[in-house]
């Protein structure tokens, strides 16, 4: 697990309801020379749009960015999904935004967000999917383990909503379940 | 369930853009692929399609090429999405509108018309409506069909409304339109002053002057290097001293457009044409 996440170019990390705390201290606690690209893709209302990347940026040692459609794909930079658009990976290098269909009930979906990575970034990516009282995310995560990236889920008995991490398990979308700090551990290697 | 992009490779999609190309002289080749693909295969799974039925039926059926822009195209739209974006517009720019004789608007890429019809709005709370004139064109016919009737749903327009709300306005969404049942129609003063067409932002040329072009959320499906002969178009499409308005999170990156515009907002992305 750790060769696999040591090899990652790309660090996923997808949340819902009952994941906000954790990511924070995710953030807060990232490495600046982690030499690898950071996305989060969290749910929240359509029109609160810079509250989360606020507080972030706030406390991050590690460059922070809100995705501007086109923006480049930068190492060391976290970079999050905005509010009300589905985030995209494209083959040059850059992000895309589209505002299609919400899915889940949700814009941004992780789902749209981690398939579009296994296309591209096939077995280089590592996906961390957190709390979240929906399923988005887990089709997500099997196109990544299918396409031989590591994944890993908050363990559902200490996420305050098991859901998201419970859907991804029973589709067998999962490489590992593991405890908020065996996540914390991991990252900081 | 998600869309499986899974079962369309890179070439498969490389190989429908040239075929619709080449049968329909639509050119999806500088369309952000991601993005693209998933339009593609959501097509495919919603008719149970592999790529051999897509690829047939492209060819021999012109009737479902019309179904295929359509769904190709997003047309997923909201009234007064970005509430403070229509805010800003109220107060910053449309008082610099309000000394034209006349104030000709283009949304480019308006799908069903929300936008247009947001825009007739603020027009009207403006007390500009009078000396207006919003064009909103769209590649697809479907979509301007729709549009010019000017009907939504009450369930939409309940999402509308909390838009509405919170661009801090003032009055109510519901004081434009008259519903009956499940429908709501914009009153017939707001649609008086509305023009829809069809027109191709990559191959249709200059038609008109205007004051204002508010094209958001449509450079998203564009790759820059046409997005940049988009803002060309729109650069001699604009009166000096015009107004370009793009989406929040699009952004005009090479710098001869930016030696055409100059940004007057930033956060709400509003451009104003410098020069003649």
């Amino acid at each position: 697990m750790i060769r696999r996440w040591n090899n990652s170019e790309l660090l996923l990390l997808g949340g819902s309801a009952g994941s906000f705390k954790i990511l924070f201290q995710i953030v807060k606690n990232l490495s600046p020379d982690l030499n690898k690209v950071v996305v989060i893709v969290i749910h929240r209302k359509k029109n609160f749009l810079s509250e989360i990347e606020q507080l972030f940026a706030d406390h991050s040692k590690v460059r922070l960015k809100e995705i501007h459609d086109k923006d480049k794909i930068e190492k060391n930079t976290v970079f999050i999904a905005p509010a009300n658009y589905h985030t995209l990976i494209e083959k040059d290098g850059h992000f895309g935004l589209d505002v299609s269909e919400a899915l889940w009930f949700s814009r941004p979906s992780i789902d749209v967000t981690f398939e579009s990575a296994a296309d591209i970034y096939n077995d280089r990516c590592t996906g961390i999917l957190f709390s979240g009282a929906n399923q988005d995310g887990a089709e997500g995560m099997l196109r990544l383990r299918n396409a031989g990236s590591l994944t890993i889920v908050q363990d559902p008995a200490e996420a305050e909503m098991p859901e998201m991490p419970g859907a991804a398990i029973r589709i067998n979308a999962v490489d590992y379940i593991l405890k908020t700090n065996e996540i914390f551990k991991l990252l900081k290697k | 369930m998600d869309v499986s992009s899974q079962d369309l490779s890179s070439e498969q999609l490389t190989e429908i853009i040239g075929l619709v190309n080449k049968v329909y002289g639509f050119d999806f080749s500088y369309y952000s692929k991601a993005s693209l693909k998933r339009r593609f295969s959501r097509i495919m799974m919603i008719k149970k399609w592999d790529i051999g039925d897509l690829r047939r039926i492209l060819t021999s059926d012109p009737v479902f090429f019309q179904e295929f822009l359509e769904e190709v195209t997003v047309n997923v739209t909201e009234m007064f999405r970005d509430p403070s974006f229509y805010k800003t517009l109220y107060t910053q720019i449309l008082p610099a509108l309000s000394t034209y004789k006349h104030i000709k608007i283009w949304s480019a890429g308006c799908a069903t018309g929300e936008e247009v019809f947001s825009l007739a709005i603020l027009l009207k709370k403006a007390g500009l409506k009078e000396k207006s004139l919003i064009y909103g064109t769209d590649i697809n016919n479907e979509v301007l069909k729709s549009a010019k009737k000017g009907v939504c749903s009450v369930r939409n327009l309940k999402t509308y409304a909390e838009n509405y709300g919170l661009s801090g306005l003032g009055g109510s969404l519901a004081d434009h339109f008259t519903s009956t049942n499940d429908l709501a129609v914009i009153q017939g003063d707001l649609k008086q002053n509305t023009l829809f067409s069809v027109h191709n932002l990559i191959s249709d040329p200059v038609f008109n002057e205007f004051q204002l072009i508010s094209c958001r959320n449509v450079f998203i499906y564009f790759e820059t290097i046409l997005q940049e002969r988009i803002l060309d178009l729109f650069y001699k499409s604009l009166c000096p001293g015009g107004f370009l308005c793009l989406g929040s999170k699009e952004t005009i990156r090479s710098d001869i457009a930016r030696n055409k515009f100059r940004e007057i907002n930033s956060k709400e992305n509003i451009y104003q044409k410098i020069g003649s």
